[in-house]
């Protein structure tokens, strides 16, 4: 059978955001119980976890979650990385046996920061000098594969249903104020980590339910960007083209939006001069970037939270608000076995971003 | 270069219609009202057929044949007979027919969805076709305020993503540009008016309105290049890659000579190469000065024929300063060429697209460039195949024809087209009614974009952009691992 990323693999899926706007650091238990909730909706091929707020004793430094295949992958990333990066701790990921997690890679963690010389010698910033390195690795580097890599972020991710997953990493031992949950119901047996979501680079970690029909003009357009699409799945296209559209082209997350959602041009039509003349000007500039087709996604970032609809709304998507602290959910009930009187809860317009930050900063 | 038969059968009445019709002198009367049949000079163009009142004409092919082999054919055999009696090229028109060079469209099945995500009806939701064609800035620019500029090029807007290709005046008659001009008004997308200038009376739908500038320069003034939403240079048609145009004196009267600026009578000549173009750096020095004298308010388009090297070519038009690229494949139609360059000259267009497009991504331009591909696009799933491949619009020369009447009788070059279109002849090209003709246009276009619709629907896309490029949609069928790899496409079943 074709692993993941040799094939491209379709997938239903449940999806789960917490996110404290307050920067309260809460444990995994609660991201965890609301993605159970919706077990129905995975079918045990795929569960993860993204969490920001988690290490803040390293939060200067990117910490790499990586898969390994083997012990010569380690230690050929390792001695990749040295090269350029100087290795501020480095560790095995401690996680908890179960029957139920089977197949694990070597699973570590690493804090690192650019070796100056190297940094200033590539004539690149830090994140994008990170970023070509660990999509060298995933690129490049055999039995290896970079989870995450974001600053005071992290992702856990297996093969296996969501609360298994949490319980296998011990995610209970975290606490962070933002949270994102996926677990998978992909149509093949993907039967590699790698393949589940979170899917995330640098501090951006996206979740995902849906099936994009517009995948590989997407795909065949970010990769004109020095992105390369190895898993074949919607989450890594769509995180490729925030991370292009957000840190390449300074692109607002809500001007993302109005690029991978775009409204309808009968809608644009609709709008007043200058709003028409954006929002055109966005689908015209970017019409590679359009994403058609189901969607629901999660976007983490550091500091805030996106969720967003396709523009037809072809996959559900709620949102609830308690005090400081904000919902997402593919369905209302795993909210409600967490927050029992939400304050307000809403079905957001397709195409229409909901985006949540921490009250001390501004919207990015 | 096939013989036919006129065949009468019982129930004539005798009414001459046909002889009236035929423009080619192959059914005349002999004054006594009886027919004559002069078999040799029929082209089956199909008009006395299709007026005759009582359906009782037939033309079939001779069936009084050469022996021949499997090498040398009838056809073979006649067109040496033509040649030793002539001396000359042998010239024909429309497409060329290469019979064994694939039609990679009719090789390539498209998707639909099931189950895991929804087809969407496009009678129930919004399905969208409007194409925009233009250059992209290489960044966005904000102001003060931190709001986004509106800082794009001069650009195309069509509400489906099917445009008409260049036929002069000259090569066409009045009566079709008119309807070209008329439908493309009504479809909101675009004419082309070829090398032949622009002439006055169609001033009225510039907005609407390609105009080219070709190695003749025929017809090319100020007002005349402002006058259009766009310019297109054109470099090389499909029907005959390296070679020139030949429009005979006979052709060149009345309001001909004075749009195309040649005097009447003599010959219009368009040379192999524009002369002030022997370089990759003279076209984007033409494509300047064209900008300077528009002000640069109108996209320029560079229209080149799809030859081996094509994908290097069109890298090099995309950093000329223009704003879109035309491609012209193989099967492109023609008023007329030497039938040997048109049979056996060039690559056909899905090929073309397809390497052209890998290679703009690869030199991470694509998307600052329109992609424009013509040359046999017979309906709309050859259409969305061919967007799929990665072409913004595509534009349509034959079809169109088709639609007013064409029967693909080849006989252009002669200027005696029986349906009135590719003919300088008055009383021929009266038989156009350029109203009607719109509005077959009209229809046809709609009704492609229709079926456009349905496909898209069918896989679960409701924008055409989300269409182009995406080769996902297509796969392949009697193909070769090699084809399958230039058209970066999978297997069906893969």
């Amino acid at each position: 059978m074709k692993k993941e990323g040799e094939v491209r693999i379709s997938s239903g899926c449940a999806i789960s955001g917490i996110f404290c706007r307050d920067e309260r650091r809460i444990n995994g238990d609660a991201i965890k119980k609301s993605i159970a909730m919706m077990h129905a909706r995975s079918n045990g091929l795929g569960g993860g976890f993204a969490a920001y707020g988690i290490y803040p004793e390293y939060k200067d430094f990117f910490a790499l979650h990586i898969f390994y295949d083997s012990e010569e992958a380690r230690n050929e990333t390792e001695h990749f990385l040295e090269k350029r990066f100087d290795i501020i701790n480095l560790s095995k990921i401690p996680v908890r046996q179960s029957e139920k997690i089977t197949d694990a890679p070597l699973i570590w963690r690493y804090f690192i920061t650019p070796l100056p010389h190297m940094l200033q010698d590539s004539q690149l910033d830090e994140n994008e000098y990170t970023s070509r390195s660990m999509i060298m690795i995933n690129d490049k580097l055999d039995g290896a594969y970079v989870v995450s890599c974001g600053k005071d972020m992290g992702v856990f991710k297996a093969v296996g249903y969501p609360e298994d997953v949490a319980d296998f990493y011990r995610i209970d031992e975290y606490e962070g104020y933002s949270w994102l949950a996926h677990g998978r119901y992909p149509t093949n047996t993907p039967g590699w980590w790698a393949g589940s979501h979170p899917f995330s680079l640098l501090d951006l970690s996206v979740v995902h339910n849906g099936e994009i029909s517009s995948y590989d003009a997407n795909r065949r357009a970010v990769e004109m960007y020095g992105y390369s699409c190895k898993l074949l799945t919607d989450t890594e296209v769509i995180t490729y083209i925030l991370d292009y559209l957000t840190r390449k082209e300074s692109l607002s997350l809500s001007e993302c939006a109005n690029v991978i959602a775009a409204p309808f041009w009968t809608t644009i039509s609709t709008k007043d001069e200058k709003e028409r003349t954006r929002l055109s000007y966005l689908r015209k500039m970017f019409s590679s970037f359009l994403i058609t087709g189901p969607f629901s996604i999660l976007v983490g970032f550091s500091g805030g939270m996106m969720a967003l609809n396709d523009r037809l709304k072809l996959r559900n998507l709620i949102v609830a608000e308690k005090g400081s602290t904000v919902y997402f959910s593919s369905e209302e009930a795993a909210i409600r076995v967490i927050e029992e009187n939400p304050e307000r809860v809403w079905a957001p317009v397709g195409g229409e971003a909901v985006i949540v930050t921490l009250d001390k900063e501004k919207a990015r | 270069m096939k013989r036919y038969r006129i065949r009468r059968y019982e129930g004539c009445i005798s009414c001459m219609k046909c002889a009236s019709e035929c423009s080619f002198g192959a059914i005349t009367t002999n004054g006594k009202r009886e027919l004559v049949f002069h078999h040799e000079r029929c082209t089956d163009c199909q008009r006395c057929v299709s007026f005759c009142p009582s359906g009782v004409l037939y033309i079939t092919e001779d069936e009084n044949r050469y022996k021949g082999n499997r090498v040398f054919t009838e056809d073979v055999i006649n067109e040496i007979n033509i040649q030793a009696e002539t001396g000359s090229a042998l010239l024909s028109s429309m497409g060329a027919s290469g019979d064994d060079i694939p039609i990679y469209f009719d090789k390539m099945l498209l998707n639909a969805s099931q189950v895991t995500n929804p087809s969407i009806d496009p009678l129930r939701e919004p399905m969208e076709t409007f194409t925009y064609i233009g250059k992209r800035p290489e960044k966005i620019e904000r102001n003060g305020e931190g709001e986004i500029v509106d800082n794009l090029p001069p650009h195309l807007e069509l509400e489906t993503p099917i445009m008409f290709s260049a036929m002069s005046y000259g090569a066409i008659s009045l009566n079709v540009q008119k309807a070209l001009a008329d439908a493309s008004e009504k479809l909101g997308t675009y004419w082309n008016t070829g090398e032949g200038g622009l002439h006055e009376s169609l001033y009225k739908y510039s907005a609407n309105t390609i105009v080219q500038v070709a190695s003749g320069r025929f017809g090319v003034h100020e007002r005349y290049l402002n006058a259009g939403s766009a310019i297109e240079i054109k470099i090389g048609q499909g029907a005959k890659p390296g070679i020139g145009g030949h429009l005979t004196g006979k052709k060149i009267v009345g309001d001909v000579s004075k749009t195309r600026m040649v005097p009447e009578g003599l010959d219009a000549i368009s040379p192999a190469p524009h002369h002030d173009i022997y370089s990759i750096e003279d076209l984007a020095e033409l494509v300047m000065s064209i900008k300077e004298v528009t002000g640069y308010k109108k996209p320029v388009m560079v229209k080149v024929a799809a030859v081996h090297n094509i994908a290097p070519i069109a890298s090099g038009i995309a950093r000329s300063g223009a704003d879109v690229i035309v491609i012209d494949g193989y099967r492109g139609g023609t008023g007329a060429a030497p039938k040997r360059i048109r049979d056996n000259v060039g690559i056909p267009i899905e090929v073309a697209l397809a390497v052209v497009d890998q290679r703009l991504r690869e030199e991470e331009i694509r998307d600052r460039v329109g992609v424009i591909a013509s040359g046999g696009i017979r309906n709309s799933s050859d259409v969305v195949k061919a967007i799929a491949l990665g072409a913004d619009a595509v534009s349509i020369g034959t079809a169109a024809l088709t639609a007013l009447g064409c029967h693909l009788c080849a006989s252009c070059h002669t200027g005696r087209c029986a349906w009135g279109l590719a003919t300088q002849d008055e009383e021929l090209s009266r038989r156009l009614d350029p109203e009607k003709g719109a509005e077959r246009l009209f229809n046809l276009v709609s009704a492609w974009t229709r079926e456009i619709k349905e496909f898209m629907g069918g896989m679960g896309i409701n924008s055409i952009e989300a269409l182009r490029g995406n080769r996902m949609a297509l796969k392949g069928t009697g193909l070769n691992e090699k084809e399958l790899e230039i058209l970066g496409i999978g297997y069906i079943g893969e």
